[in-house]
């Protein structure tokens, strides 16, 4: 098998989109807040009983293609990795309940993406680590109208870090 | 500024190395690997990036980009089995990303001295599975 005519001098540098689906329950609520502050500020959001939503998830990979195998991922093993890591831990369930890191901290989709980039983030060198492709952003669609992107930290960066500390310090602070 | 152009057309592929063995395949390429080929309804966002033209508040005139993507997408693709009717892909892996690549190389000379320049494209294959590529 040859590899494609080289238009160019290096190997292509592609990204990759997938999209999963997760249906959860969250209640946006802070003990920070008085009760009626909490009502003005999360509005419906702070029904009691909580609410749900389908949430949709891309995670966006980037990296150098092998053109002669053409795929950056086998996606069989990243769909595994997706179910393992995040999806049995977060469908059909509830959020402030279920996420550790919603004991303390309010589980808007701003927060369930970061919380979402830091746990792929952290799994991913021990599956996927002796690939060329990393994980570069985490997108939820809280609706169709509502979209959440931030970047995945590296594990070994200071961003990685600070994103570490803001959870951390917004649960002891909470 | 940046304009995107979607279009669409339907293929059938296999993702398949005939110097590997049928375990290897599955191992990268899953059912994608199925010897009898399957398709997709695929979709390309096209993305140019020029300056409104002050007279017209154009970019570039999508009519003729249509014709483009027809002369070099659509015409030789839509319909057609890409590993056996669409070079290079009787010799390379029609995945979504060696499709996105090779879109790009079609296209790109084709924007090179209008008032528009090709930025990127972005190829989905269904609609939870896309790659993007700009050239690098």
């Amino acid at each position: 098998m040859s590899n494609m005519p080289a238009a160019e001098s290096h190997p292509p540098q592609v990204r990759l989109g997938r999209r999963y689906r997760f249906s959860a329950a969250h209640r946006l609520h802070t003990d920070l807040l008085s009760p009626e502050r909490n009502r003005e500020v999360f509005g419906k959001c702070n029904n009691p009983y909580g609410h749900g939503h389908d949430y949709v998830m891309e995670v966006v990979l980037a990296g150098t293609l092998d053109p002669a195998a053409g795929r950056l991922v086998p996606l069989d093993m990243l769909d595994h990795f997706i179910r393992r890591v995040w999806l049995d831990q977060v469908d059909r369930r509830n959020l402030n309940l279920d996420l550790a890191e919603f004991a303390a901290l309010v589980p808007t989709t701003e927060n369930l993406a970061l919380v979402a980039a830091r746990r792929l983030a952290e799994a991913w060198p021990h599956w996927f680590g002796s690939r060329p492709a990393k994980l570069e952003k985490v997108r939820i669609w809280e609706t169709p109208n509502n979209i959440f992107e931030v970047f995945a930290p590296s594990p070994d960066t200071q961003e990685f870090k600070r994103n570490e500390i803001v959870i951390q310090s917004r649960r002891q602070s909470s | 500024m940046l304009l995107t152009r979607r279009i669409e057309f339907s293929a059938s592929h296999v993702c398949r190395r005939p110097d590997w063995s049928d375990a290897e395949n599955r191992a990268l390429y899953g059912d994608e690997a199925n010897p009898r080929g399957h398709g997709h309804n695929f979709v390309l966002e096209l993305t140019l990036e020029g300056e409104p033209d002050p007279v017209t508040g154009m970019v570039v005139d999508l009519k003729e980009v249509k014709a483009v993507l027809e002369q070099e997408v659509v015409g030789p693709m839509d319909h057609r089995h890409l590993n056996t009717e669409v070079p290079p892909f009787d010799r390379v892996v029609p995945t979504t990303e060696n499709l996105a690549v090779e879109i790009w190389r079609r296209l790109e000379p084709r924007f090179r001295d209008g008032a528009a320049r090709l930025h990127g494209v972005r190829l989905y294959e269904t609609e939870d599975l896309y790659v993007e590529y700009a050239g690098r």
